[in-house]
């Protein structure tokens, strides 16, 4: 049996331990905000928070997510209050089809929660998320205006 | 065989929304509107693409599916324009597939057409969705003079309100809208907007499904559920043209949750496509229950006709092409006999590799056969062939085939191709109940259309005085025309070659010839088609001759493009091209990116410009490459011209995006072949572009014009390869003559 918490609520999952975290949240939980991308935790269309951290959802087996605090894109925002990241996604209208999206946003809190002033330098290190529409741009700017924004917020 | 599915309420709800919206046509191109009862939606529903909510809010429908080109949202400011609705409280939505049946049986869009391709939805639809705003506004107008006894003439409208100014009074939509709809409908069209009263049109709009985005909403086709719907995945011949030769699946059918195995035939060799490719369907419970099932089916593959294919025997087969005589599919004036008098000649061999879609979102597709029809429910970029494919594999009438989009998580044309809806339809139709076809990332490499690949050789002549007299482009590639129906060989070059593409009547002798190669490889369109291939090899080589030359690549081009002036344009894009416009282009982003400064060692600055569907664009890339043969691009300035902009926020997003595309594709896309199959399994293998390969600035400047619109959603991508190679020739004196660019920098 794992145990794990989602979004604040506590779950438990007594199915197959080698299933991915991603499709327990897609299929078990209804989460559909994290993405199937290429299930190699290449383009991180599926990446959540996993204690904190990043992580590629697709490929973390449930065994291995035992105990931990899940917080996935429909976790972010409280009370309908979105983030900074997100208020800086919708600011500079970045998605295009969108697919990608709440795996570079939660990709981007992750990092600002490390770096709160990244320069260019630090996301394009960090930031690795695949966007086959080339929102790139858009993406490193949404993040310093995010860094901005949550600047104002503390 | 199972019975007809149960819906969702919000299902219903579209499903009304249509039926009502059936009722009462106000999409043009109409001369009038057929007089029918209203339904009792008449309250919220004015004709097919609007729906005006007792709290004023309203739903404007789109009939296009969006896939990050910005539709849900351009589309629906044509129709908010001319309704004059307060655009802050409209909300928009996906329209499901509406077809209809005339008298003598053939079948009709019953309102515009829909589905996503060549950058045709706002040309298309510039026309008919203005004047369905405009007769839902001539009809609220009605509704009011009635109301209030005056004459309509008195009454205006602006952000959602009537006013009739001589008596102060005024009313919202919402108030108007059931009166509106048991107004007579307008006879023939009614007038629209001076562009200068344009309100909404032109100005930067972001998406309307933006918080939906960034809150995880479940809006794409791998979110979407039936009810009651199983789980399949299917295990796919690798080998193109392959065979399920032996399957031993007792293992798999011994995997908990999974419920049947399903065998999908490959259609016969030759005949048009349906699936891609035979395989072996497990269908589960559960997703991952069907996963696991694949994982233990015990396959031995037929290896097919193609299975000594590999890429480097393609490129043979087209160098050998190339060294006889192939079809000349354009020929103006006297090519060889110029060429041979020709003052100084230039020739260059290029390669274009295979390349795949790689949408994000792989494909997947839900469908129920039952009794008497059939649900389609997906990411479907062209429903009306998905439609068209449920009935043939299954024989239900096509009216009997609904067929409902989701967002789409990217196209770039690889759904044009329905072989996912195919597979859906043939796997519920074995189960008797809906079945979600989920594919996997190797699934979608290995099993895409791809890009085809070709070698094409120019080769042109200058006259004494530099100017360019002759020109040849001599092209051997598998043509993208794969499998399609009624096709003869001699016309399989016009999807690779197309005649009236500059520099075609700018050169007096020019010459296209084409040669068909084979590959067992599928092909198809890939954003922007044959442009992308031809914008690389016309724009570097032109570069190369002015590079020889000693004169300035920007100046060069804009000799050989001249005034402004119309041409004869036939392919798509057309009527005309002209090359005054691109000429613009190419200036106003060479001007704005500094064009002609001085830039630091191991910089350069590349250009390049295309018309591609009828739009015209130009990019200056800078790039610096160290000793090493590391490449960075730096900065990238464009331009662009598609006639009248609707929304200027997407259209800069489109370039952005077409430059990102551009250059993931040139840096490091590639899908090779070796022994009849493809052997890229996923991103580890399959370079794709990172935030740290973009560049650190795009700049796009917008043509104000009032031509005709275009689409946006193609032209970005064309010369953004040809620019960077330039670039990387002014940096380094290397010329790329092979995509994509991978390490030939640090040969």
């Amino acid at each position: 049996m794992v145990t794990l918490t989602v979004n604040g609520s506590r779950r438990g999952f007594d199915g197959d331990e080698d299933m991915p975290l991603l499709w327990y949240l897609r299929e078990n939980l209804n989460l559909k905000g994290a993405k199937f991308g290429c299930g190699i935790a290449e383009c991180g269309a599926c990446t959540v928070l996993m204690d904190g951290s990043a992580v590629r959802s697709c490929s973390v087996a449930m065994a291995t997510a035992d105990g931990a605090e899940i917080t996935t894109i429909e976790g972010l925002a409280t009370d309908g209050e979105l983030t900074a990241v997100q208020r800086a996604w919708v600011e500079l209208d970045v998605p295009q089809c969108g697919y990608c999206q709440a795996g570079q946003i939660m990709a981007a809190t992750d990092l600002l929660n490390q770096v709160p002033t990244p320069n260019d330098g630090e996301i394009d290190a960090f930031m690795t998320n695949i966007c086959r529409c080339g929102s790139y741009t858009r993406i490193r700017a949404a993040i310093h205006r995010a860094a901005e924004l949550r600047r104002g917020e503390s | 065989m199972s019975a007809a599915p149960n819906t969702t309420s919000t299902r219903r709800d579209v499903i009304k929304f249509a039926a009502v919206g059936a009722s009462l046509v106000v999409a043009a191109p109409l001369t009038g509107l057929p007089r029918r009862a209203w339904g009792d939606e008449a309250d919220s529903a004015i004709g097919f693409f609007i729906r005006i909510n007792a709290d004023n809010s309203v739903v404007i429908g789109y009939p296009n599916p969006e896939m990050g080109q910005g539709v849900a949202t351009s589309l629906p400011m044509l129709v908010a324009e001319e309704l004059d609705a307060d655009w802050s409280r409209v909300t928009t939505t996906q329209m499901p597939l509406s077809i209809s049946r005339n008298d003598d049986g053939s079948l009709r869009w019953t309102h515009v057409g829909q589905g996503a391709g060549g950058s045709n939805s706002i040309s298309g639809h510039w026309q008919a969705l203005r004047q369905a705003g405009a007769v839902a506004r001539k009809l609220l107008l009605r509704a009011a003079a009635e109301r209030w006894d005056v004459s309509e003439a008195m009454l205006t409208t602006s952000e959602g309100v009537v006013r009739h100014a001589a008596s102060g009074r005024s009313a919202p939509y919402g108030d108007l809208a059931a009166d509106a709809g048991r107004q007579a409908p307008p006879e023939g069209e009614v007038a629209l907007k001076p562009r200068q009263d344009f309100e909404i049109i032109g100005t930067p709009q972001p998406h309307k499904d933006l918080e939906k985005i960034v809150t995880g909403q479940p809006l794409f086709g791998i979110d979407a559920e039936m009810d009651g719907m199983l789980h399949a995945v299917i295990a796919r011949c690798p080998y193109f043209d392959g065979e399920v030769k032996a399957l031993d699946d007792s293992a798999a059918r011994a995997v908990d949750g999974v419920r049947d195995i399903v065998k999908i035939d490959r259609p016969p060799l030759g005949e048009p496509y349906t699936v891609l490719a035979a395989g072996v369907a497990v269908v589960a419970d559960s997703l991952w229950a069907a996963m696991k099932g694949r994982e233990a089916l015990k396959i031995e593959w037929g290896r097919g006709p193609h299975a000594d294919e590999s890429t480097a025997g393609l490129e043979r087969h087209c160098a050998e092409l190339l060294e006889g005589e192939g079809q000349i599919v354009r020929d103006d004036g006297d090519f060889p006999a110029v060429m041979d008098a020709a003052a100084e000649t230039f020739e260059a061999t290029y390669w274009v590799p295979y390349v795949s879609h790689a949408t994000l979102e792989p494909q997947v597709c839900i469908a129920h056969v039952y009794d008497e029809g059939c649900r389609i429910l997906g990411p479907i970029q062209m429903p009306a062939a998905a439609q068209r494919m449920a009935n043939r594999l299954t024989g239900i009438d096509r009216l009997s085939i609904d067929v409902q989009m989701t967002r789409l998580g990217g196209g770039f044309g690889r759904r044009l191709t329905v072989d996912y809806v195919a597979e859906a339809v043939l796997v519920s139709q074995a189960m008797g109940a809906p079945v979600k076809v989920q594919w996997t990332r190797e699934d979608d490499l290995k099993h895409d259309r791809y890009r085809p690949a070709g070698l094409h050789q120019l080769r042109a002549g200058l006259d004494g005085d530099g100017a360019l007299v002759a020109w040849t482009q001599r092209l051997a590639s598998p043509s993208k025309y794969y499998r399609r129906p009624n096709m003869t060989d001699d016309r399989l070059w016009q999807s690779e070659l197309l005649p009236d593409d500059f520099p075609a009547q700018l050169v007096p002798n020019l010459r296209l010839e084409y040669f068909a190669a084979q590959s067992g490889a599928p092909r198809d369109s890939w954003r922007a088609p044959a442009h992308t291939a031809n914008a690389f090899v016309i724009q570097s080589f032109l570069d190369e001759i002015a590079a020889a030359r000693g004169e300035d690549p920007l100046a060069f081009r804009l000799r050989l493009l001249g005034e402004s002036r119309d041409l004869d344009y036939g392919n798509h894009g057309g009527p005309t091209f002209n090359p005054g416009r691109l000429a613009h282009v190419l200036s106003l982003a060479a001007e704005n990116a500094g064009w002609g400064a001085r830039l630091p060692e191991g910089q350069g600055r590349g250009l390049a410009c295309h018309f591609t569907f009828g739009g015209y664009a130009a990019h200056v890339v800078d790039v610096a490459v160290d000793s090493d043969g590391a490449l960075r691009v730096l900065n990238v300035v464009t331009a662009v011209d598609i006639g009248i902009v609707v929304n200027p926020n997407h259209v800069r997003a489109q370039m952005e995006g077409g430059v990102c595309d551009g250059l993931s594709t040139a840096l490091g896309q590639e899908i090779t072949i070796r022994g009849g199959r493809v052997e890229q399994q996923n991103f580890d293998t399959y370079r794709m572009m990172r935030i740290d390969g973009s560049p650190a600035r795009i700049e796009t400047h917008i043509v104000a014009s009032d031509a005709e619109p275009k689409g946006m959603g193609e032209m970005g991508t064309p010369p953004l390869a040809p620019a960077l190679t330039n670039a990387i020739f002014a940096a380094t004196g290397k010329r790329i003559r092979r995509l994509p660019i991978a390490d030939q920098l640090r040969a």
